[in-house]
């Protein structure tokens, strides 16, 4: 395994809340991709977290563009900086609901154009910086502001859409597993062609868990299987680190959402309906793995 | 080189020429002849540029923005709804001081569908901080998107450039076309604040009250930099290329005493009219207006003005003349609503408006009588 760099891009004084476990997960993307590299966020918590004009805490070029259009200005950067002859590295670093809901659009063509690039979603699984409203990759049960009673309908499946754009590398992380994030980093970006890594991010004040808490739910996230890492080169999917054991045994899903005030007042049934969610997923990966299917 | 193009095409030629790195486009008719153009240029290696076919106008906005803040040229075409769904990213490009050029095929808006010329795609931009050219012929197609990219790179300026041509009327029609050399014309592009990894910077970030105002009042004093550095660009193109522009282009205006004032293919047409109009011994002139932002000094004396407008501001008037009583409250106008969604607007009919002109009224041609 790469040593992990010393050298911070991220620096100290971001506005991040107590405990963002996104902030934390992207110091660890950019110590992967070191210094040649442009981040470029639409609308999402990192749109704030930078700092206020003319300050920034970050060491990178951050490219903030509108809610809708992160892909699509990766697309133009890249080639830009193709036509220049320039190796810069384009990363774009955007949340749940500029992923999946209102940004699908720009990301599923870029996926299609073989844009080279990177893409992180980092899923808090709501609309965190305007104050936690429900998104498309909010789960079932889950209160936001605009689900008081918690969510009715499924997390929107967006790996798996993602992966129907055959793209060359297709992972996902966990800000819990900052040395498999960093893995998975450097081999997006020693890919050729465009790469997404979607990077579950607990977020404290949205999940309404303690700041201290946000590493050891996104731990029993993996440990409960609600959150598998595995990885997707040219076709060929690995389950990785910690959730190789957890495809053998897993922990009961109530140990997950016990810990978050979020799920409080979730009914058995949705429990159910989660479980058999989490079942699933797991069977189909394991069947993706043997090659299967 | 003398040869003969269609207006989509002189486009194209005029953006092959200009050289830019990037191009992102998005199909709509009537624009479909420049994308297309431009494609076949870059396929077979007439144009050493990178062609996105990005999936909607607003990624293709998106798209220029970024590849323009690395430091390169770049350029897109759109149309009417193409041009309503940029609209975000046009005031983005603008607040972000990107020298983009694009060209807009004026046509009307839905419902129903209707792909003829109209100007409301471009009038619901006007605020957008974009200079806006309407251009009358193919050549002025042509000259004025190379003149575009001259004006919006220019670090005085620093701001999107769209060039306006009527849907068919200009876009598919044939005319003579003199293509040229640009050389230096366009000098090299050097944006200051592009991206740089060895001097990173935050771009867009949060911003208060007070810088965002300051930079709001930059973007202002970049559109009163233009008619400076528009003449310039007009003159220099006069001095290589020998074709003469301006923010007006007037003909037998000089003892006119009423003058016919429109954008577009609708002032090319007032010409034949005012001929028609000074054979029966009636004094007419006309004035088609070339910038639409920045807006210019118009010469209107206490001249009578018809204003023709292909674009309506509703509950308030036409477009054009309330923009032109706006800049000159005592201007005595008559303000004609016509050629909507691709009516036919004739020469005759224009002369009827100022045979029947009743100053200080509005008229709905094809609805009033």
């Amino acid at each position: 395994m790469a040593e992990i760099p010393e050298d911070e891009y991220l620096l100290k004084c971001t506005t991040a809340c107590a405990g963002c476990s996104s902030a934390l997960a992207l110091r660890y993307v950019l110590k992967a991709a070191g210094p040649d590299t442009v981040l470029v966020v639409p609308a999402c918590c990192t749109s704030i977290l930078q700092g206020i004009y003319p300050n920034t805490a970050f060491a990178v070029p951050v490219y903030n563009i509108a809610f809708a259009a992160a892909a699509a200005c990766a697309s133009g950067m890249s080639e830009a900086f193709a036509s220049a002859g320039k190796k810069t590295k384009v990363i774009v670093y955007a949340g749940d609901g500029g992923t999946v809901d209102i940004g699908i659009q720009a990301l599923s063509g870029a996926l299609e154009r073989g844009t080279d690039f990177l893409y992180i979603c980092y899923d808090n699984e709501a609309y965190g910086n305007t104050g936690m409203q429900r998104s498309g990759s909010t789960p079932i049960g889950a209160r936001t502001t605009t689900t008081p009673g918690g969510k009715t309908d499924a997390k929107k499946d967006i790996d798996r859409i993602v992966a129907a754009h055959n793209i060359p590398y297709q992972a996902t992380a966990s800000a819990a597993h900052p040395k498999d994030l960093f893995e998975k980093v450097r081999t997006a970006l020693a890919t050729p062609g465009p790469s997404f890594i979607h990077l579950l991010t607990p977020c404290p004040p949205g999940w309404r868990i303690p700041s201290d808490m946000s590493v050891t739910v996104g731990k029993m996230a993996v440990k409960t299987g609600i959150w598998v890492l595995w990885e997707r080169k040219y076709g060929e999917l690995t389950i990785n680190g910690a959730s190789r054991a957890v495809m053998k045994k897993r922990l009961p899903l109530k140990e997950y959402l016990s810990l978050q005030g979020r799920f409080k007042g979730i009914t058995e049934k949705q429990v159910n309906e989660l479980e058999q969610q989490v079942e699933k997923n797991l069977a189909r990966l394991a069947k993706e793995e043997a090659g299967e299917c | 080189m003398l040869t003969v193009a269609t207006g989509n095409k002189a486009v194209a030629a005029a953006v092959k020429a200009a050289k830019p790195a990037v191009v992102a486009a998005y199909p709509i008719t009537p624009q479909t002849e420049v994308v297309e153009q431009i494609a076949e240029y870059v396929t077979s290696g007439e144009m050493d540029a990178r062609y996105i076919p990005v999936e909607s106008e607003h990624s293709a906005m998106t798209a220029c923005i970024g590849a323009s803040i690395t430091g390169v040229r770049s350029f897109t075409a759109t149309s009417s709804h193409g041009l309503l769904y940029m609209h975000e990213m046009l005031h983005w490009a603008a607040g972000a001081r990107l020298p983009i050029v694009m060209a807009n095929i004026n046509r009307s808006l839905g419902p129903g569908w209707n792909v003829w010329a109209e100007h409301t795609d471009a009038f619901s931009q006007r605020d957008t901080g974009w200079l806006q050219f309407f251009v009358g012929d193919v050549q002025e197609a042509y000259d004025t998107t190379l003149m575009a990219f001259r004006i919006a790179e220019n670090n005085n300026i620093l701001l999107p450039v769209m060039v306006n041509l009527d849907g068919f009327l200009l876009s598919h029609i044939m005319q003579s076309l003199e293509t040229v050399e640009p050389g230096d014309y366009i000098p090299p592009l050097h944006l200051p604040h592009r991206i740089d990894p060895e001097n990173p910077a935050g771009y867009g970030v949060l911003t208060g009250p007070t810088d965002h105002f300051r930079f709001r009042w930059e973007m202002e004093r970049a559109m009163r930099n233009a008619p400076a550095v528009i003449r310039d660009a007009e003159e220099e193109f006069f001095r290589q290329f020998g074709r003469r522009y301006g923010p007006t282009e007037e003909y037998r205006c000089e003892d006119a005493e009423v003058v016919v004032v429109a954008l577009g293919t609708l002032g090319k047409e007032a010409e034949v009219a005012v001929d028609i109009l000074r054979d029966a011994g009636i004094k007419a002139g006309s004035m088609r207006i070339r910038w639409f932002r920045p807006f210019p000094d118009l010469d209107i004396g206490d001249r009578d003005l018809v204003v023709l407008d292909r674009g309506y501001s509703f509950g308030f008037g036409g477009v054009l003349s309330s923009e032109i009583r706006s800049k000159y409250p005592g201007a005595s106008i008559y303000s004609v609503v016509a050629g909507l969604g691709g009516q036919e607007v004739t020469y005759d009919d224009i002369a009827g408006f100022v045979r029947d002109r009743r100053m200080g009224e509005e008229f709905w041609f094809g609805v009033d009588a």
